[in-house]
């Protein structure tokens, strides 16, 4: 899933200060299972927001919604009906779901109440940690499962450097070094003859070197 | 045992303080509470083993929220004991009670009466 975290309330506060009709607006699908976005979030900081600007003597109507997700069309059409009575929407959905929402409602500005961080999973309630970076080129199937790419500070495709001590990485460490996990886990497959094999170079155009990037799949397209 | 606690104290009853909310206390204050405390039974000897080891964090995240947003965060405090201390019930709602008179009203209370 995308892992976000809710900005600092007092950023929040900066974006939507001029506003006197707000809409918060969450989202059902990643940002409610990282519980930085979901319908219980909107509800936690539009009371928060309430409080800060009743406390202030100012005058905001504070709404909220949460949609199955801000990433489709079909869910973000549900609200056009009603968008147009906000001076701003606050959206707690990931960076993708606030430029969706900023593509397709142009005169009302679509600002950020998360700050998006990463693909991730859920280590355990309240610890997410980074596991794919979408580099456009799998490579797991050689490496164990376990990527290089996302896992390994610089991104090494042959081998730990030489910063790899007792199992951690020299950035950090609290860091678990990525190619140590990668040998101990073809080790355990049977498969460490795979770590002798050279990778090739790897093609970052597939990643954001290559610019924003776009799937198209012609056999879907109506 | 007739006890008595000061009368302002409105007791909301739920089944373990586990099912307490963070938006549950946020609402009070928004809703003009002066202050929020919730008794959980004593920590380690809850029947749901973690309901109120959850409350405690709850009530900590809500007193961070209104801190940030003015209110301030010492109206909302947790407090454990055990199911048959009356004594310290009542102990606990003259001293969060005290606590709270001295601090005086909710500011958005206030705000909203200067409004008016």
């Amino acid at each position: 899933m995308i892992v976000a975290k809710q900005k600092p309330i007092e950023e929040i506060i900066e974006e939507v200060k001029d506003s006197k009709k707000l809409l918060i607006l969450g989202c059902n699908e990643c940002v409610t299972v990282c519980e930085a976005g979901g319908k219980k979030e909107v509800a936690v900081l539009a009371s928060a927001l309430r409080m800060y600007f009743m406390n202030k003597g100012q005058e905001i109507t504070i709404d909220e919604h949460t949609l199955e997700r801000q990433c489709d069309h079909e869910y973000l059409e549900e609200i056009r009906g009603n968008i147009d009575q906000y001076d701003a929407v606050l959206s707690l959905a990931c960076g993708v779901g606030v430029q969706f929402m900023a593509e397709k409602y142009f005169n009302i500005p679509i600002l950020p109440g998360v700050d998006t961080c990463f693909m991730g999973a859920t280590e355990e309630r309240g610890v997410w940690s980074e596991r794919c970076q979408g580099c456009g080129k799998c490579v797991l199937a050689k490496t164990g499962g376990i990527c290089p790419v996302s896992r390994c500070a610089k991104r090494l495709f042959n081998g730990p450097c030489g910063g790899s001590t007792k199992g951690h990485c020299e950035i950090n460490k609290d860091v678990v070094c990525g190619w140590q996990l990668i040998i101990d886990r073809l080790k355990e497959l049977g498969k460490l003859d795979d770590y002798e094999t050279l990778a090739p170079i790897k093609d970052w155009s597939t990643e954001r070197a290559g610019g924003p990037r776009k799937v198209v799949r012609e056999d879907l397209q109506a | 045992m007739r006890l008595q606690y000061p009368e302002n104290i409105r007791i909301v009853s739920i089944p373990c303080t586990g099912k307490v909310d963070l938006i549950h206390i946020l609402r009070a204050f928004e809703k003009g509470a002066d202050g929020v405390y919730v008794v959980g039974c004593l920590e380690g000897e809850c029947r749901y083993i973690r309901g109120n080891l959850r409350a405690r964090k709850r009530v900590e995240k809500a007193q961070a929220i209104l801190e940030s947003v003015g209110i301030g965060g010492e109206r909302v405090q947790m407090y454990n004991l055990s199911s048959s201390e009356g004594p310290k019930f009542a102990e606990f709602a003259t001293e969060m009670t005290e606590k709270i008179k001295g601090l005086g009203p909710n500011p958005i209370k206030l705000n909203k009466k200067k409004a008016a």
